[in-house]
């Protein structure tokens, strides 16, 4: 039922931000994902970052590709201009829409089989040319909207919900993105909205390419035991909060901050999931030993979360093209076209 | 032999990568410059070095074009391909070739007479360095010539200086080697040949330009800011040529930042997203490719097409199907182009003929994308984006504006209710578009999704239909804005041939030639798909046409029954799919056997 809107009623109880608008300006359709769904986590915490950093609405781009994690764009600002597009290629939707008005903020939202799978090549390709957009890839491990294959990030040995296993490597975002010269890097999990929020935030003020991995589990076809990427059953046993204080930020973001502890999160189904926050000592600015370190809890059976790895020196794609500072889409009509005599003078060298 | 001054054609044969290629345009220019009519056509391997290539110039005082199967002489300097090429040159013609080594016995034709220069020997005793020797042995070739045809001196001088003015050292060394070329002929052969040329004054309004050039000022004047590409040949020189014209016509010129943004894409998937991402944010934006990537933009067409977003692609065809033959021309994109992507689509597509309509093209087809928000293919091919052609000079008129379509502003949305991006407000089948980043009331959610007239996700039966049906209008609509077709009427005509971009000038060439035979047809060729009812009265008035196009299938001629309900039998069809430009002969001699005279 997402073609419903929501009844835009103020809450006297919600909070304004700089703009005097509340959470529910920054809300968008209805949800019509499952109930619990990882995704719907996370769109709430797009929400809330947006809403904390009094970015007007109208002014973002929300792009996605295809399946249930990239129908989300429609569930969060509902005043910005949505880009549903064809599976697994967003990233180019974003390239030409951020090369064309490089003043949009835009976002966008994929799943692990739009990433991984069918859109590996233009994801890899986007971080490469480090175009600006935050871009969130819901990881739950299998193709929810297709109802439960496997997905290039479903771990080794792990089974699906009709109990084959998956005999392959996984493809893993993140240490893909560090290896394509990511500038900006991190993960975290869908439950964790107060280690999530922050990073999203560093995320859309970056300038460039931020990746974000956020697992995302699949209530139902990958949260079942023998699945790595499922549930925690209580709110208590995840994850705290990691600091992102080191970005550039306009507005102060509040976090609590255990370094360097590992959380084993048990699942519904008495599944584990450990998830490491990033130690104190953690320098987030050196891509070998982000690296590294990442490498280093996987082989431990860990999953490394927060801001992992950023570069706020690179030139952005448009820098890189050394486009003019304004957009493209408002320059006059007059400082284009090149006007009749210049034509007639250039035809002189084709005669 | 009657008078063969100023009307003949000559073909070179070399190998590709040893230097030809600026003696053959040095050629050209040079007979262009002398005022006379001249075409070019360079039928080159899909290498970089050592297979064989020809360039065949065609003189035409008369102005005919097109490619001429038959030569008077042929330049045998490949020796790999002699035995072919001298197959190749008319009875009574000649052959120059370099005598350096002796010409085999078993391939001398009694009917041509052999000019041996020994370009080799020439120039290793004039030149030092391996490299050198043999780039200069093909300038040498310019210079034989130069004497045989009675080519201006002064104007190769003229064009040389023109070309090496910064470059002292290549200038005397080229025009040293056209000499030794110019004097060996002059003191060993009469001179010069009856085939020769003579000043006229027929080319001082044309230029010499090629098809991928000439769209890329096209883009380059319609304001497109935003390339987006995946190298292929031959579409390769069209974004090449865009990026030259940017980079002399778009820095600002006080911070030297671009006006533009060239987008070297992954794949074509990715060039036709980047496109579409680009006019959705509300830039001009355009991809050129040739049929492989077009087979892989279809789904994003289809998205376009449905979700109204506006692009503008080019196909520049070669042969198909899959790699084909990629340095070869064909006409095998059109149907494909009418329909790419699954689903109910159809496409605005413009088949320019020339050069000078691809320019003109590619401005409308960005006018046209944007009215009518949706993807536009103009379709030219190998022959047009490559060769040079000599057209009429392109002209532009200072008043044009582009046409953005329906597009709401900020203060256009200020004023509105609630906007609808799917709705029909005039009646014409074309929404209004918003941009994005531009007002809150203006957002709406662009998807390839069953959506309704709101832009809201929608499985509704009606919902759904009422849409689509709307954009079949819409599109359709179109038939009367794509350019008209070119007719030309010949007097006591019953019967009609139909034709499409390059054939154009086989075409025009063929029918003075049946003319003569007291065989007159009219002419028609579409320039624009959805077909205008002009097209659909043309093959009713007529009691046949012959649909002349350059595909194994008949495209065109399917297209046309499909699309006009004309019936087939009313449709004959004449098709030449070798890779080779088409020449008159090919429709004269299809067309004969169908009206009872020998091919
Ligand atoms: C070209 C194409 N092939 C296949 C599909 C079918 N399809 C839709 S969503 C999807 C998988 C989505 O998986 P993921 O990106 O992980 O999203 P999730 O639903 O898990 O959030 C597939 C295969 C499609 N839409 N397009
Ligand atoms: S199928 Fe899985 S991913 Fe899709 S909405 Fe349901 S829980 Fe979420
Ligand atoms: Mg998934």
């Amino acid at each position: 039922m997402s073609y419903l809107a929501k009844p835009k009623v103020h809450h006297p109880s919600l909070k304004p931000n700089a703009l005097g608008l509340t959470r529910r300006d920054y809300e968008g359709a209805l949800s019509t994902l499952c109930a619990g769904c990882g995704h719907d986590s996370i769109t709430a915490a797009i929400i809330h970052a947006f809403w904390e950093l009094d970015i007007e609405p109208y002014k973002v781009a929300k792009l996605s590709g295809i399946g249930c994690s990239s129908k989300t764009p429609a569930y969060f600002l509902r005043e910005a201009h949505g880009f549903n597009s064809v599976h697994g290629r967003m990233p180019s939707i974003a390239t030409g829409a951020g090369a064309a008005n490089r003043e949009l903020i835009m976002i966008g939202v994929s799943g692990d089989g739009d990433s991984l799978s069918i859109g590996l090549g233009q994801l890899c390709h986007a971080i490469r040319r480090n175009v600006n957009l935050l871009y969130i890839l819901e990881n739950n491990g299998v193709y929810g909207l297709t109802k439960g294959q496997f997905s290039a990030s479903a771990d080794f040995g792990s089974t699906s919900k009709k109990g084959e296993v998956n005999e392959m490597t996984p493809i893993d975002g993140v240490t893909l993105a560090l290896n394509l010269g990511a500038t900006f890097v991190a993960r975290s999990f869908s439950g964790d909205k107060e280690q999530l929020i922050p990073i999203l935030q560093a995320g859309l003020q970056h300038n460039g390419f931020a990746f974000v991995e956020v697992i995302s589990p699949c209530v139902t076809f990958n949260d079942h035991e023998g699945s790595t990427k499922s549930y925690s059953y209580t709110r208590e046993h995840m994850i705290e909060v990691v600091e992102a204080d080191f970005v550039p930020i306009r507005s102060e973001i509040t976090t609590q901050y255990e370094p360097g502890s590992v959380k084993r999160v048990q699942m519904h189904d008495g599944g584990m999931v450990n998830l490491r926050k990033v130690a104190e000592d953690y320098d987030p600015t050196d891509r070998d030993k982000a690296y590294a370190y990442i490498r280093n809890c996987q082989s431990e059976g860990e999953v490394a979360t927060g801001l992992l790895y950023i570069d706020e020196n690179g030139k952005d794609m448009v820098e890189q093209n050394d486009v003019v500072d304004a957009a493209l889409t408002n320059l006059p009509y007059s400082d284009l076209c090149p006007g009749s005599e210049a034509l007639a003078k250039l035809q002189l060298r084709f005669r | 032999m009657n008078d063969r001054t100023n009307e003949f054609a000559f073909k070179i044969a070399t190998a590709n990568g040893t230097g030809s290629a600026s003696a053959n345009g040095l050629i050209m220019q040079a007979i262009f410059r002398m005022g006379v009519p001249v075409t070019g056509k360079n039928l080159f391997p899909s290498n970089i070095q050592g297979l064989p290539t020809w360039y065949e110039i065609r003189v035409s005082g008369k102005g005919y074009k097109a490619r001429t199967p038959v030569f008077d002489l042929m330049v045998a300097l490949n020796s790999a391909t002699y035995e072919k090429d001298i197959q190749e040159v008319r009875s009574g013609g000649w052959l120059m070739y370099d005598s350096t080594w002796p010409m085999d016995d078993k391939l001398i034709r009694d009917d041509v007479t052999y000019i041996g220069v020994p370009f080799a020997e020439l120039c290793n005793k004039a030149f030092g360095g391996v490299r050198e020797r043999i780039l200069m042995k093909n300038i040498a070739y310019a210079g034989a010539l130069a004497a045989l045809l009675n080519i201006d001196r002064d104007v190769i001088a003229e064009l040389t200086q023109e070309k090496f003015s910064k470059k002292p050292a290549l200038l005397e060394s080229n025009q040293k080697a056209i000499n030794l070329g110019f004097e060996y002929v002059k003191a060993n052969f009469d001179v010069p040949l009856p085939i020769h040329l003579q000043k006229m004054d027929e080319t001082k309004d044309c230029i010499l330009i090629g098809g991928n050039a000439s769209a890329a000022l096209g883009c380059l004047y319609a304001g497109a800011t935003v390339g987006a590409w995946y190298p292929i040949t031959p579409a390769t020189s069209l974004m090449e040529s865009f990026k030259g014209f940017c980079q002399r016509y778009r820095v600002d010129p006080e911070t030297k930042k671009n006006r533009f943004a060239i987008l070297q894409a992954e794949d074509e998937l990715s060039a036709i997203g980047m496109v579409i991402g680009a006019s959705w944010a509300g830039a001009r934006a355009f991809t050129p490719t040739s049929g492989p990537g077009i087979s892989l933009m279809s789904e994003f067409l289809g998205l376009a097409y449905y979700a109204e977003v506006p692009a503008v692609v080019f196909d520049v065809q070669r042969t198909g199907p899959s790699t084909g033959m990629p340095t070869r021309t064909q006409q095998c994109d059109i149907l494909i182009c009418a329909h790419a992507s699954h689903g109910d689509t159809k496409h605005i597509c413009l088949y320019p003929a020339d050069p000078k309509e691809a320019f003109e093209m590619a401005v409308a087809a960005f006018d046209l994308a944007e009215r009518y928000q949706t993807p536009v293919l103009v379709l030219s091919d190998l022959d047009i984006g490559m060769n040079d052609w000599m057209v009429p000079k392109l002209t532009w008129d200072d008043s044009y504006r582009p046409d953005r379509g329906k597009v709401l502003g900020a203060k256009e949305l200020d004023n509105i209710k609630t906007y609808g991006r799917y709705l029909d407000p005039d009646g014409d089948g074309i929404p209004q578009r918003t941009l994005p980043g531009v007002h809150p009331k203006g957002a709406y959610f662009t998807r390839g999704s069953g959506h309704n007239k709101m832009g809201a996700y929608t499985e509704d039966a009606d919902e759904y239909q009422e849409v689509v049906d709307r954009i079949a209008r819409k599109v359709q609509g179109a038939k009367n804005a794509v350019p008209a077709p070119f007719i030309k009427r010949t007097k006591g005509a019953t019967m009609g041939i139909v034709s499409i971009g390059g054939c154009h000038e086989a075409c025009l060439e063929a029918l003075d030639e049946l003319k003569a035979e007291g065989l007159p047809f009219d002419y028609m060729r579409v320039r624009g798909f959805p077909f205008s009812d002009e097209v659909k009265e043309f093959l009713e008035e007529h009691e046949m046409n012959f649909v002349v196009e350059q595909n194994r299938d008949g495209q065109l001629r399917s297209l046309l029954a499909l699309e006009t309900e004309v019936p087939l039998t009313k449709l004959g069809s004449v098709r030449y799919y070798a890779g080779f430009p088409m020449s008159a002969h090919h429709v004269v001699s299809g067309i004969r056997p169908h009206i009872g005279v020998p091919a």
